[in-house]
């Protein structure tokens, strides 16, 4: 495979990839995220480290 | 107060990152699986594992990399299962089903994306990670649990699975026959590295 068609599949493959990063995130994966903050606040697991 | 972050600061706790990376998961999830519901689940089981097991990120290491390594082995167990009730994993089903460029020569970028549907995961996955998202073979044979020899030769053989599927010959280019107008389209499209 010569440079130039491998330069062109690739610069193919960063459109694939650019298409699915720029989708909405569904909102599903924050509230997970605030779920499982919230479940760790309640039994008290010191998640913030950075407050310092 | 810890509520999501809005800037991606690498002062924050692994855990408060996790949401600024939820885009880029979510794209590798939806290279790997070709499918969206298959890749909100693959994701949502990601930052699950993420979030109990973060005591195992090393802050001084990239967490997009053990994010994407939590995600792809997540992927790969369960393919394992799935890969005993179907055969090939290597598109020969599915040669057939990307049909030839059309004969004014020009490649569309849909038929780019039905080759890429059709190769094989392995092959997806290799392509994204060196091809796509900018990691080195090093990293990405660190990420895939392979030898960088391995991340290397897997990207040549998609790269060339990909160009037959797309019934290219060797040295054939990839948008041949270009006329005039759909040069000028490409090269506004396809920002050209001077």
């Amino acid at each position: 495979m010569n440079a130039q068609m491998k330069a062109q599949i690739d610069e193919n493959l960063k459109r694939v990839y650019q298409a699915a990063l720029s989708e909405d995130v569904p909102d599903r994966f924050r509230d997970l995220l605030a779920q499982l903050q919230a479940q760790d606040q309640r039994q008290g697991d010191p998640i913030k480290d950075d407050s310092k | 107060m810890t509520a999501v972050a809005e800037r991606t600061t690498d002062t924050r706790s692994p855990r408060d990152r996790l949401a600024g990376h939820l885009p880029s998961l979510r794209a590798f999830a939806i290279s790997l699986c070709r499918n969206g519901s298959q890749a909100d689940d693959l994701v949502q089981e990601t930052i699950l594992k993420a979030w109990s097991n973060i005591e195992k990120f090393d802050p001084a290491t990239n967490l997009e990399a053990w994010l994407f390594t939590i995600l792809r082995n997540t992927f790969y167990s369960s393919l394992r299962k799935t890969r005993r009730e179907v055969a090939d994993s290597d598109g020969s089903y599915a040669a057939t089903m990307v049909s030839a460029p059309a004969h004014d020569g020009r490649l569309a970028f849909g038929d780019f994306q039905r080759a890429f549907d059709v190769l094989s995961p392995e092959h997806r996955e290799v392509l994204i990670l060196v091809g796509a998202s900018g990691y080195s073979c090093e990293e990405a044979a660190g990420m895939m649990g392979v030898a960088v020899g391995t991340v290397k030769s897997r990207a040549n053989r998609a790269r060339k699975r990909l160009a037959e599927l797309m019934h290219l010959a060797d040295g054939e280019d990839l948008f041949s026959g270009t006329d005039g107008a759909t040069a000028a389209v490409m090269s506004r499209s396809v920002p050209s590295a001077a």
